[in-house]
């Protein structure tokens, strides 16, 4: 069942206002246009809609990957249009983890290393504590006996939850996922699924991923529908959430 | 480890081979650059320490640098005096005793008078011009190493015979006189004598070795027929290479034309800044060259590894930091490659040392060869400035990547 957008009574995590991001070539193309769309705490949001609907891009422009080429984007309240670069990154590292369809992990680097990196880019840490961190991150996510382990060493499914116990590793509130499960096995898929879930309900994260799946979007307490750019609707189901164990 | 050094050094450490050609490069280049200084510096060292050795320092001669103003200029402005013989007989330098010990007073070294004459030395139907150089045997090692140099007799071989003379042995050879032998020596101004020949001399500088000659400081009075003639103070300083200052401060003080070792072989000097220059050009040539391997890598590493630079943006690292982490890798290589290229280089002019030569323009058998620690300090300096230069440009271009292209390229 389709309910309306929820209100946001308090300043929302991240807010597109009017976002419209165009590429600019001989012949311009428009990824997304006029979007609008506000993600407040504790959110499980999924972004859906045919290739080239322009998913990917909303999630870049949300995370300070892309800038708009009109509108702008809100983190916690705040304006990011005229941040530096420097500035964009360093609320990536802070506030924002990401996820993505590949893993994406340094191949040089065991498993823990990778998950120290943003801790170490942030800096705030000592090695010990960081060691620590990343250790119970790893063994939270049942990765407890690979950490010495060099990512090849490891399943699709296993390195999807290295990717993102390093997301995670600067304790953001906000984890965005482009397609986390999209080059997994249906198993693997539902580990990580059930993951994210537990983000949103234990650690009272805010995730917002990209699915093509529909049925693992139909699972997420928001659904925000996406075609040709444009949001085409933005449903809530907050029972799903309930309803899982 | 910093996260910067940490990364950089594990992509350096993870291309093992293409990091080894690279700073094989560097090496070579420092490696060369250094030998070529060694060689290029030590001739240069070896060439002026024989002009050092070899001659007094400072001259002073009874000459003055422009004429002296003639007495009707100075009585009347108007006229101008055409077609004056300049007088062929030299005066000598007034009180030669009272201006060495004005000289020693202030002056660090040793000072002795002498009489310089040009003449002919006639033997077995050669004619060759020498300069004949009247000097005080007690003296002359104060001034210059003769002593030293001399082959087959000392110095004191002066006082062994009457009109004794010492030639240089190329000088010797050139005529065919050898020790014993009685020459024939005629001046300009007409006074010849019969000298026998004492002893030779060799300083390894040819034109010395075959043009010069030394007598008693008594019997070149003789030759310029000036009884008690001092023409000539030499100087020999502590410091050689303040030859030019005291110079110039002798003449100032004396009014004799003071001439040090540098202005006597200015020419020669000269020729050394152009050696110097294409050395150094030659030198930047081969580290240049190197530098393009450093390029060559960190341009490799950067593109394979734009994925992960893209990644490490999404994750917050900053343009300076990514940047940095390449630029890092183009030091690593550069100080690697310098460091291989110290010991290289060392080697290398170790080798070049041992190789034996023969000419007949020097008197060695081997290379000679200076060890500076500044040469490997500058060798070393380029190639980390060259190599830091040479990953830049790419670490830069690293740094500006978009993550959004590589990441959606990627999936």
């Amino acid at each position: 069942m389709s309910l309306p957008a929820p209100a946001q009574a308090v300043t929302p995590l991240i807010e597109a206002r009017n976002v419209t991001r165009v590429l600019p070539g001989i012949v311009p193309t428009t990824l997304v246009q006029g979007i609008t769309l506000s993600i407040g705490e504790n959110e499980f949001v999924a972004i859906t809609g045919p290739s080239g609907s322009g998913k990917s891009s909303l999630l870049y422009l949300l995370g300070l990957l892309d800038l708009p080429t009109s509108g702008e984007v809100l983190i916690r309240g705040r304006a990011t249009v005229h941040m530096d670069e420097e500035e964009r990154a360093f609320t990536r590292l802070r506030l924002l983890g990401f996820v993505f369809q590949f893993h994406f992990l340094l191949p040089e680097f065991t498993v823990r290393d990778n998950v120290m990196l943003p801790m170490r880019a942030l800096g705030r840490l000592s090695t010990k504590q960081m060691q620590d961190r990343a250790s119970d991150l790893l063994g939270s996510l049942g990765l407890g006996d690979h950490m010495h382990k060099q990512p090849d060493q490891l399943s699709g499914g296993q390195r999807q939850r290295v990717a993102v116990a390093r997301a995670l590793a600067n304790e953001p509130p906000v984890i965005l996922a482009d397609e986390p499960t999209g080059s997994l096995d249906s198993k693997a898929s539902e580990q990580v699924f059930e993951l994210l879930r537990d983000l949103v309900v234990r650690q009272g994260k805010t995730v917002v991923a990209v699915t093509h799946d529909l049925g693992l979007a139909a699972r997420m307490d928001r659904h925000v529908e996406l075609l040709d750019g444009r949001v085409v609707s933005d449903d809530l189901h907050r029972s799903s959430l309930v309803d899982q164990p | 480890m910093n996260l910067i050094l940490d990364i950089a050094w594990t992509h350096v450490r993870a291309r093992v081979r293409q990091t080894g050609f690279a700073v094989a490069g560097v090496a070579t280049g420092v490696g060369f650059s250094i030998m070529m200084a060694a060689l290029m510096q030590g001739s240069q060292d070896d060439f002026t320490q024989r002009l050092v050795n070899t001659l007094p320092h400072i001259t002073v001669s009874d000459e003055r640098r422009s004429p002296p103003p003639q007495p009707a200029e100075t009585l009347y402005q108007a006229v101008e005096i055409h077609n004056l013989t300049p007088e062929a007989r030299r005066r000598g330098i007034k009180n030669p005793l009272a201006t060495m010990a004005a000289l020693e007073a202030w002056i660090p070294g040793g000072i002795a008078p002498s009489v310089t004459v040009q003449g002919i030395i006639r033997y077995a139907n050669h004619d060759v011009a020498t300069t004949i150089i009247g000097i005080d045997p007690r003296r002359e090692s104060k001034v210059s190493d003769l002593p030293k140099q001399m082959r087959q007799a000392t110095v004191t071989a002066l006082y062994r015979a009457t009109n004794a003379i010492i030639i240089g042995d190329r000088l010797s050879e050139k005529i065919g006189a050898r020790i014993g032998a009685n020459i024939t020596v005629q001046t300009s101004e007409g006074a010849r004598i019969s000298a026998q020949v004492v002893g030779y001399f060799h300083t390894g500088v040819r034109q010395v070795d075959e043009g010069t000659a030394y007598v008693l400081a008594k019997t070149g009075q003789i030759l310029s027929q000036q009884t008690g003639l001092v023409n000539e103070l030499r100087l020999r300083l502590k410091e050689p290479m303040a030859s030019r200052q005291v110079a110039a401060r002798i003449e100032t003080d004396t009014g004799y034309k003071s001439v040090s070792w540098q202005e006597a072989h200015e020419d020669l000097l000269s020729t050394f800044i152009i050696r110097n220059i294409i050395m150094y050009a030659v030198v930047g040539a081969i580290l240049l060259v190197a530098s393009f391997g450093t390029y060559n890598i960190i341009s490799t590493i950067t593109h394979e590894k734009a994925r992960d630079i893209a990644i490490m943006k999404s994750l917050g690292l900053s343009e300076f930091t990514v940047r940095s982490i390449f630029v890092i890798e183009a030091v690593i290589i550069g100080l690697a490659g310098a460091l291989v290229g110290f010991l290289l280089g060392y080697l290398l002019s170790r080798g070049l040392g041992e190789v034996r030569i023969r000419s007949p323009f020097i008197d060695t058998d081997r290379l000679p060869l200076a060890y500076t620690p500044l040469h490997y300090l500058l060798a070393g300096m380029v190639a980390l400035v060259s190599s830091v230069a040479a990953g830049y440009g790419p670490a830069r271009k690293a740094a500006r990547l978009h993550p959004v292209e590589i990441i959606r390229g990627a999936t």
